[in-house]
């Protein structure tokens, strides 16, 4: 990885949960909320139908971040905010941006979109790069 | 009820709450404008529409939890990695991860959720607390990495009461997380923001 710049976009990662990735997120992450897992319950609550675990997708920052970052444990820091409703079977980006580099930290701030709707902003993750 | 949304499943802009630990990126600015219309994901949004005008409980702030501890299985990070698309060798290959240092396959960065999160949970449903859970939300979250976490790690986990606030007619709670390994040394802390509507 060449030394990132201030401005510098990181490559995009592109990702669409199939339809059965909020059970198998639920069984590996333990949160078994029934608005990701039962499709009745989540249209009872109001909403349009299974959403996507929150942390599954902030995960999908992590990883896209980390990427751009020096070795396994290039990733010190994370923040998101959580802004909207993520839903399977739609593809979703993240789209990320060196903030500021100093030393052998950069900053990278993300976001995450899916169908046009920002449903994480202000990510904010700390990176080690060399 | 909301701060500017156009309904009862919207959360206005409000930013998140400056006393989180670890710098809350976007902070305080945005109350209002910034995110109305913007629908969030949650339970309830029927029930959001009753209001109640309960000055809010916030004596549990400060309160901490007994340690939970975990026990770091290869088959567990691997089913976790695959969950998240983290299929490096790494996370999956003990021989890989020996190879690059570590005692057994290392656990991807965010399986701190799998660790802390249990840890987590009795405070949410703490009624010292009092958070509603049928009209939560997650609002934010952030963790802090200092070492690595592998199979065969116990991780304990505490959790402390950091914050509970009105901003705007949301409630916000905030959660510290740290977990430490055997070896006592901090792996990862979290602040886990969860909003009432």
């Amino acid at each position: 990885m060449s030394a990132l710049e201030p401005g510098q976009a990181l490559p995009e990662l592109r990702v669409t949960p199939d339809k059965y990735l909020t059970y198998r997120y639920a069984g590996a992450s333990g949160d078994f909320n029934p608005i990701h897992i039962d499709e009745e319950f989540a249209k009872a609550v109001g909403l349009p139908g299974r959403i996507l675990h929150g942390l599954w997708t902030m995960a999908q920052v992590a990883r896209a971040v980390s990427a751009a970052g020096e070795g396994p444990e290039a990733l010190r820091r994370l923040s998101v905010q959580f802004r909207g409703m993520g839903f399977p079977e739609q593809e979703l980006a993240v789209n990320a941006s060196v903030k500021e580099v100093a030393g052998d930290t950069a900053i990278v701030e993300a976001e995450v979109v899916q169908d046009g709707r920002r449903i994480i902003r202000k990510g904010e993750a700390e990176l080690r790069v060399s | 009820m909301t701060a500017g949304g156009t309904s009862g499943c919207c959360l206005a802009g409000g930013g998140g709450p400056s006393g989180s630990p670890g710098g809350w990126a976007g902070g305080t600015g945005a109350s209002g404008a910034g995110g109305s219309g913007v629908a969030v994901g949650g339970v309830g949004c029927a029930a959001s529409e009753q209001e109640e005008d309960v000055a809010l409980k916030t004596d549990a702030v400060g309160k901490t939890y007994p340690p939970v501890t975990y026990a770091v299985g290869r088959e567990k990070v691997r089913e976790y990695a695959s969950a998240v698309g983290e299929e490096g060798p790494l996370h999956h290959d003990p021989e890989a991860a020996r190879a690059a240092g570590y005692a057994d396959v290392l656990a991807p960065p965010m399986f701190a959720v799998v660790y802390a999160g249990r840890a987590v949970a009795p405070a949410l449903f703490d009624p010292d607390v009092g958070l509603d859970f049928a009209r939560m939300v997650h609002g934010g979250q952030e963790f802090v990495w200092e070492a690595p976490v592998v199979a065969g790690d116990e991780i304990a986990t505490e959790v402390e009461v950091e914050d509970i606030a009105d901003r705007g007619g949301l409630e916000f709670y905030v959660f510290e997380s740290r977990s430490t390994n055997q070896d006592g040394a901090t792996v990862c802390t979290g602040a886990w923001t969860n909003i009432v509507r």
